[in-house]
């Protein structure tokens, strides 16, 4: 049954964009109407598309080179994307409501709303799109977004510079991402991901070339889902408006990578080594990120470490071929992490824009929605049962421990260390007594931010419960978690806050400096010192090819030939008539004698 | 009997004399005059092969006369504008002597 809806969701935020850059820049309040009517639309669209399982979308053409390259304007709707759009245009809508509270006051909401349509649009595109084409195209847009909205303040050079940076790290995976579309296409002849599919299965003389392929398009992922070597982008992101960092760095566009990797897993699941290099770099970000996020002080940038290490589960479930462990868990994770950071917004706010956990303390009294829906949220997200964290990360950690012991251990670990950190935060922020002044004052913020904190935080305690799986997604496995990996899970998350517990109870500062951890591991050192280098070392090869082959090869040498060339020649003018006459005859006979007997 | 070659060889004589003149003379009133010379070789023959080229009627082929009056005109102009340019270089020198005459060179 085809239908107007599918396009209706993706269309509606587009127009909101237009009609607010276009008409309504200078009133406020008219375009975050029109911004939230958008997204509310959307969000009726998919709920109605989730219900109706027969509705399909209408397809266009749009680039056709016969034979060779057609892409077709064309929506997927399958069970993987319904899902996803009811969760990405629900998100949405909430985040869209909360904003109107963080934002009261901001001069340029109008562009803040405009970009956040744009977003979804570009999201919902992510989503619904149906081949690798139109999935570029939106991939690049929600990049740009993103640079937008982390950007917002762009006055502030942190904001701008996080935003430069987030846009070019992203852009070297979207590179190799390019080219592996272009590999995939060159093996498929096709880009649209059904046609695709089943000429997967046809290829098997070239496994080198599908590990690249897939790997390739993995790098797209990489950059966009913040996974290791590429993830430095996402804890500056953090410069942008805390709704920005729970929407889009947290809930749905880091996602995203995860997301297009199911949505293509037929290309992934070809190779078997891209699949263990994709489970490892998912480990290696999970356990990296664990480590850095339990020596950060920013509030915003321990919910970043923590939203790279979840994605690094989420990737690392990609990695043992298990679509439903990866989705299941970017389900609860929107649900958790978008309810964190709107807590922290919530706090952030009431502490006018303060984001050192170490000024806070004591603000369970103070804030007590925030406080509980925040609790809720951290529980879910150390894994905690029964809140929804529990369930999906049990399924990653169960899968892990059938098919690889070292990636299961480092899970553990990595599970351990998030307990850690986050009963870390929990305790500074929320307990003790304020460290700060403005601490003492700050007072709970208004329902229009309150009250997405409780739909989330409702969210998040039932999102992981078997129903809601069944009714959702396909669960990822019948059978029950081997008992071992709960035992093991639950070990290291009482390890975890155990030992934070006492640790940072009524403590005025940090009691551990671990400098190597402080520091990020040294990345963002490292890269500039290795783009310094590059930039060196390029700046040097163009200098020597500027000085040497073009001045003086090139522009020196001409001139020099010229020269040289006519001092010789000048030696044949000897001022003598008869001289002259003397090789003109000669040359007459040379030119009659090619002429007439050659 | 005067045939072809005759003429062509008597032509022949007159260009190397030309030439020979134009080398080896100093005097550029004389290079002028073989110059001259070379150019009525070059008529002599041409009038030559006209003469004994006839085509069925009995007539000579006109076109090589032709060529000779240009040539005889252009030799006109060109002994004009010689001789002005030797006035002229003799009122500058004071000599018509070609060694004399060699500022232009390296």
């Amino acid at each position: 049954m085809n239908s107007t809806l599918p396009w209706i969701t993706l269309i509606a935020p587009l127009i909101s964009t237009v009609v607010i850059t276009l008409f309504t820049l200078r009133w406020k309040r008219v375009s975050s109407s029109i911004s939230i009517a958008a997204v509310l639309v959307s969000f009726t669209c998919s709920c109605l598309i989730f219900a109706h399982s027969t509705i399909a979308a209408a397809e266009f053409t749009w680039i056709t080179i016969s034979g060779i390259f057609h892409v077709p304007l064309g929506l997927t709707l399958d069970p993987l994307s319904r899902t996803m759009a009811v969760l990405v245009s629900g998100v949405g809508a909430i985040i869209h409501i909360y904003s109107l509270g963080y934002m009261r006051d901001d001069e340029g909401k109008s562009r803040y709303f405009a970009a956040l349509s744009l977003f979804m649009f570009a999201m919902i595109g992510i989503v619904l799109a149906n081949n690798f084409v139109m999935l570029f195209i939106f991939w690049e847009l929600v990049g740009f977004t993103s640079y937008v909205l982390i950007g917002h303040w762009f006055y502030r050079d942190a904001a701008a510079d996080a935003a430069k940076k987030a846009f070019i790290t992203t852009r070297i995976g979207d590179f190799g991402f390019m080219i592996g579309i272009l590999m995939v296409w060159m093996a498929t002849g096709s880009v649209v991901f059904a046609e695709i599919a089943p000429r997967m299965s046809g290829l098997t003389n070239h496994p080198t070339f599908l590990t690249i392929a897939a790997l390739l398009v993995f790098c797209g992922a990489v950059g966009k889902s913040a996974q290791f070597p590429l993830h430095v982008w996402l804890p500056d992101a953090m410069e942008g408006p805390t709704p920005i960092s729970a929407l889009i760095h947290a809930a749905t566009m880091v996602a995203a990578g995860v997301y297009m990797l199911v949505r293509v897993a037929f290309v992934i699941q070809s190779s078997q080594t891209a699949l263990l290099v994709i489970a490892w770099i998912g480990t290696i970000t999970a356990v990296m990120a664990a480590l850095i996020a339990t020596q950060q002080n920013d509030i915003k940038r321990i919910l970043a470490y923590s939203t790279l290490s979840q994605l690094g589960y989420m990737v690392m479930a990609v990695g043992l071929a298990s679509n439903d462990a990866a989705m299941f868990h970017l389900f609860t994770h929107a649900f958790f992490k978008a309810l964190l950071f709107l807590g922290a917004g919530s706090v952030i706010v009431m502490l006018h824009h303060e984001q050192n956990i170490w000024k806070m303390g004591g603000l369970a009294r103070k804030l007590p929605i925030t406080f509980v829906t925040f609790t809720v949220g951290a529980l879910a997200l150390i894994g905690c049962p029964p809140f929804s964290g529990f369930f999906s990360k049990d399924a990653i950690l169960a899968l892990a421990y059938e098919h690889n012991t070292a990636i299961f251990a480092v899970a553990l670990i990595t599970a351990f260390l998030t307990a850690f950190y986050v009963i870390r935060a929990l305790v500074i922020v929320f307990f003790g007594k304020p460290r700060s002044e403005i601490a003492s004052e700050g007072r709970e913020s208004p329902p229009v931010m309150t009250v997405p904190l409780i739909v989330l935080a409702l969210l998040a305690t039932l999102g992981g419960f078997a129903f809601f799986a069944r009714n959702f997604l396909t669960p990822p496995f019948e059978k029950d978690v081997a008992i071992v990996v709960l035992l093991f899970a639950i070990v290291a998350l009482i390890a975890g806050s155990g030992l934070a517990i006492p640790l940072y109870r009524n403590r005025p500062s940090e009691p551990l400096d671990i400098k190597l951890l402080r520091h990020k591991f040294y990345f963002d050192e490292f890269y500039s010192w290795l783009i310094r280098w590059t930039q060196e070392l390029l700046a040097r090869m163009s200098a020597f090819v500027d000085r040497w082959i073009i001045d003086v090869a090139a522009v020196g040498g001409s001139s020099r030939g010229t020269w040289g060339i006519g001092a010789l020649l000048r030696l044949i003018q000897v001022g003598n008539l008869q001289g002259y006459v003397f090789l003109f005859g000669l040359g007459i006979v040379a030119i009659i004698y090619f002429a007439v007997f050659r | 009997m005067i045939t072809l070659s005759d003429y062509l060889f008597v032509s022949g004589i007159l260009f190397s004399i030309g030439f020979a003149g134009v080398m080896l003379r100093r005097n550029l009133i004389i290079i002028l005059m073989s110059l001259e010379l070379m150019l009525n070789a070059a008529n002599l023959s041409l009038v030559a092969f006209s003469r004994f080229r006839v085509d069925p009627n009995g007539l000579p082929n006109y076109s090589a006369q032709v060529f000779v009056f240009f040539i005889i005109t252009v030799a006109a102009a060109e002994i004009a504008v010689g001789l002005a340019i030797l006035v002229a270089l003799y009122r500058a020198r004071q000599t018509t002597d070609v060694k004399d005459i060699s500022s232009l060179k390296f």
